[in-house]
């Protein structure tokens, strides 16, 4: 051990139990003297005098004693932990870690450790800290003798269990404890099947190995034949929750897909407009949630956590604004041309790209997790990451947010008389003009969104819109321009496709897959899942 | 039939093009290095890379602009074919590599693999893989086109999954498994048919077969676009479901031309490949394929020759404003896409020719829109 670990724990450990720390330190002593000048049954006779105390400085003492640290001096024969320094030894207190003097090596002892009191002071230091009052530390010691199966500690274990209050610790301790019957060939068979009834309600990959470790081929035929249907029973049951990580991934690659799409969506589908550039917008959004942060960091650290929701209106006004600027600067001059369209905004795609690059720099940009999007939670054997599943709901947020406008207000409604009847729509009073930019600057407002979003989990560089710009196009053509369910439709299930075949595949043989079969799918419904009338179908 | 087919532009072009292939090895070979009027051997290979630009600009617009197929794939048949003479150039190489081995490539040994792919057989021989740059992007066209036309994808629709296409060839050729090289593509290579790739007189000898390869290609094209159906090629564009109702298998032609298109797009690549010195596949990049787009959209599409043009201008800027001011170039190429769609829809020969319609008739999009 480092001095400075040992010193750590030492100032821990007094801190759990300060007030009684002299008195107990006299007692310590006088057991842990058994070690002085002993022979290996001595101590070991000593090591587990020490356990049964139940202190935790025992641990610590028998911790050193395992690391091969515990010294003793030879003039006044007192314990130490001593460091190794070519000729010299630096001696340090035996429970607190301070450092004492350094001497010869010959003034110092070492007490001696082979293999078999490795293991049964490992085995010790597990049964002493679960008494610990700490339950983490509870928890790590049910957790190593689950792996460990020592039958010596089954009745530290069962007192401990007594003891024990939290529901989940003992669950825990139980299955432990299961693990060590199972183990144990000596235990009776009763006692074994129920041990195996209870890991196989643990369930996992730990599950499965400890019932393959457990049992001897050998065994009792009951007890194999139990072990053996317990295990297809935890493999059912994972395979099953393999699916279920396959259709979460795939949902949360579909959000993704979804947020770059949406906007897409709105701009080819109900306007006919090809927005190269789109990938661009969703960057420039990344790029503003940057730049919120940076200000956020430099002048008010405390607003971090909010700095995602401040970023959301801010890039929804840039990438809008932009938005607007190439529909009426550019876009608007091309209607009927779509291929011009194409051509003419991957070329703003480029002067964007290289604007920010100019700006920024090209290298990565850090954006930071606010906390309440950091971390993971366990549903069973399922790993959700928060941001991911925040980034789920965002994305289904953004849709229900755009369904509504354009469903329900004012606005919405002009948009889709637009779209269904230009001329018509004139007609009757619609600013048809002012309408086009509204909508091409929705559309990329929501891709600013998008932006914010992947921010979270995607580098922030120039390049990040060129990543998503394949990928969306062919959502919107696979769901099917002109509606949104189509884009809703199309990335989910493109997401779900993606990482159910990953694991046959590898990931990029599954994209190429998918790229592949929405060729042919192309081929088969050329206006993609829900195609719609419109000026976009014959544009 | 040929010379039918051949205009005064034609002729001027043909003219010029003899001129710069005669001129340019002279330049390099005859002259004294230092002299005036020398040009370094960079240089060569350089301008022989614009060739094949021009080569598969050409057969874009004979795609794009006679028969109103934007293709955002074009760069996948120009990196196959590329690849296909990589592949001969790897073989050649034998036991020189670094690693020594006799038939193995110098990345089949790194990555332990003890025999040769099956798809890797006969490219040993030169014919063979001359053949496999013309015959791979045809077929890939081919079953491409076949599934895209029969089922009537047409306008955005069939630029968006063309891109889709060449994507998803470079996300393949990036993996190791392929057995193209993976990341790095396919390089160092020594010699072509014995003589030295380093060579000045090698060099000069491929900017020669490229300048050639132009020649052909371009009189290839204006053949298919002064015939009979070229004729058709021009309605399918402008009116495709008239063409339709007047009893024309539109398909038919859209496939025929679609797919000599794409042998043509083989040919630029595999003579690109002993040029550059390398194909990886980034060549596969959507991006490059749009940049095509736009050389023939700059010179003018619907003429062939604005297309070489435009090729031939873009490669220059590119090479000229990536030397001179590197942050620059993107914003150069990104605002020529803007200004060639929204001022000169009809191109540099568009902005020359005043005289009226072209004949071929209008470019895309000038037309009236089909009811």
């Amino acid at each position: 051990m480092t001095r400075l670990r040992r010193f750590l724990l030492a100032a821990l450990l007094m801190c759990v139990a300060p007030s009684a720390a002299i008195a107990d330190e006299a007692r310590l002593r006088e057991i842990a003297a058994g070690f002085v000048d002993a022979n290996f049954s001595a101590i070991a006779e000593t090591a587990e005098a020490l356990a049964a105390t139940g202190d935790p400085d025992a641990a610590i003492v028998l911790q050193e004693l395992r690391d091969g640290d515990l010294h003793w001096r030879k003039d006044d024969e007192t314990l130490v932990i001593a460091e190794r320094d070519r000729r010299d030894m630096h001696l340090f207190h035996l429970f607190t870690g301070e450092p004492l003097e350094t001497v010869r090596r010959r003034d110092v002892s070492k007490v001696k450790v082979n293999n078999a009191i490795r293991n049964q002071v490992d085995a010790l230091i597990g049964g002493l800290t679960l008494l610990s009052p700490d339950p983490e530390a509870r928890r790590s010691a049910a957790e190593a003798l689950y792996d460990t199966r020592d039958p010596a500690l089954l009745g530290p274990m069962e007192a401990a269990m007594a003891q024990e209050t939290d529901p989940a610790l003992r669950t825990l301790m139980a299955e432990a404890r299961a693990a060590i019957l199972l183990a144990d060939a000596g235990a009776p068979l009763d006692a074994r099947l129920e041990a195996v009834r209870t890991i196989e309600a643990r369930g996992g990959q730990d599950a499965l190995s400890t019932l393959a470790a457990a049992v001897p081929d050998d065994g009792p035929a009951d007890l194999l034949a139990a072990a053996a249907e317990a295990r297809a029973a935890v493999e059912a049951r994972l395979e099953l929750w393999g699916y279920a990580q396959n259709v979460w991934q795939g949902l949360s690659l579909g959000s993704v897909l979804l947020l770059a799409a949406i906007g897409l969506a709105i701009t080819f589908g109900v306007m006919g407009v090809i927005n190269m550039a789109h990938g661009e917008l969703v960057m420039l959004g990344a790029y503003t949630t940057f730049f919120v942060q940076e200000i956020i960091r430099t002048s008010a650290p405390g607003l971090f956590e909010w700095s995602l929701l401040i970023a959301l209106p801010l890039a929804f006004l840039v990438s809008g604004s932009v938005g607007v600027l190439i529909e009426r600067g550019v876009v608007r001059w091309l209607y009927g041309r779509p291929l011009e369209t194409l051509l003419a905004t991957w070329g703003i795609s480029l002067i964007l790209q290289q604007t920010v690059r100019t700006i920024f720099g090209p290298n990565n940009r850090e954006v930071g997790n606010p906390d309440w999007m950091s971390g993971a939670m366990q549903l069973g054997e399922l790993t959700i990451t928060y941001n991911r599943l925040w980034i789920i709901v965002f994305a289904l947020t953004v849709f229900a947010l755009l369904l509504v406008v354009l469903r329900r207000t004012p606005i919405g409604l002009q948009m889709r008389a637009v779209t269904q009847n230009r001329a018509m729509a004139a007609d009757m009073g619609v600013r048809t003009g002012w309408v086009d930019a509204m909508t091409f600057g929705l559309g990329a407002g929501v891709a600013g969104l998008a932006g914010v979003a992947l921010s979270q989990i995607d580098n922030v560089s120039p390049n990040l819109g060129q990543s998503y710009i394949v990928d969306s196009f062919m959502v919107v053509v696979f769901g099917g321009a002109g509606n949104l369910w189509g884009a809703l439709a199309g990335a989910f299930t493109l997401g779900i496709a993606n990482k159910f075949l990953e694991p046959f595949a590898g990931a990029v043989l599954a994209k190429i897959l998918v790229l592949v079969f929405i060729i042919l799918f192309i081929q088969k419904r050329p206006r993609g899942l829900f195609a719609v009338r419109g000026r976009a179908v014959e544009a | 039939m040929i010379l039918r087919a051949l205009d005064r532009r034609s002729w001027i072009f043909l003219g010029l093009l003899f001129i710069v292939v005669v001129a340019v090895p002279v330049a390099n070979l005859a002259l004294e290095p230092g002299s005036a009027g020398h040009l370094p051997s960079f240089a060569v290979s350089l301008f022989g890379k614009y060739l094949c630009y021009a080569l598969l600009a050409v057969a874009l617009d004979l795609v794009w602009g006679y028969c109103g197929i934007l293709s955002l794939g074009h760069g996948a048949f120009f990196a196959l074919g590329g690849y296909a003479m990589g592949m001969h150039l790897m073989r050649e190489i034998g036991p020189r590599g670094v690693y020594g081995d006799p038939v193995l490539p110098d990345f089949m040994v790194f990555l332990n693999w003890d025999a040769l792919p099956w798809f890797w057989y006969g490219f040993d021989m030169f014919w063979f893989a001359l053949a496999m740059t013309m015959i791979v992007p045809g077929l890939l066209a081919f079953v491409f086109g076949w599934l895209a036309f029969r089922s009537r994808v047409t306008g955005v629709y069939l630029s968006i999954i063309t891109q889709a296409l060449t994507y998803a060839l470079m996300l393949a050729f990036f993996r190791n498994e392929m057995g193209f090289g993976g990341n790095n593509g396919l390089t160092d290579f020594k010699d072509v048919l014995g003589f030295d790739l380093q060579s000045d007189a090698t060099r000069a000898g491929l900017f020669v077969l490229s300048g050639l390869a132009l020649a052909a290609g371009f009189i290839l094209c204006r053949v298919i676009v002064t015939s009979k159906a070229g004729k058709v090629l021009v309605a399918v564009r402008d009116a495709e479901s008239r063409t339709r109702f007047l009893g024309y298998r539109v398909e038919s032609y859209k496939l025929f031309v679609f797919t000599v298109s794409a042998m043509l797009a083989g040919l630029a690549g595999a003579l690109y490949t002993p040029q550059v010195g390398i194909i990886n596949p980034s060549e596969f990049s959507p991006a490059n394929s749009i940049e095509i787009v736009i050389m023939v959209a700059l010179g003018g599409r619907g003429t062939l020759v604005g297309a070489a043009l435009g090729a031939i201008v873009v490669g220059a800027a590119n090479t000229l404003l990536t030397g001179w001011f590197p942050d620059f170039w993107l914003f150069v190429l990104g605002g020529l896409f803007v200004a060639v769609t929204l001022f000169m829809p009809r191109g540099i020969l568009g902005v020359l020719d005043r005289r009226g319609p072209m004949r071929g008739g209008a470019p895309v999009g000038l037309r009236r829109k089909e009811a």
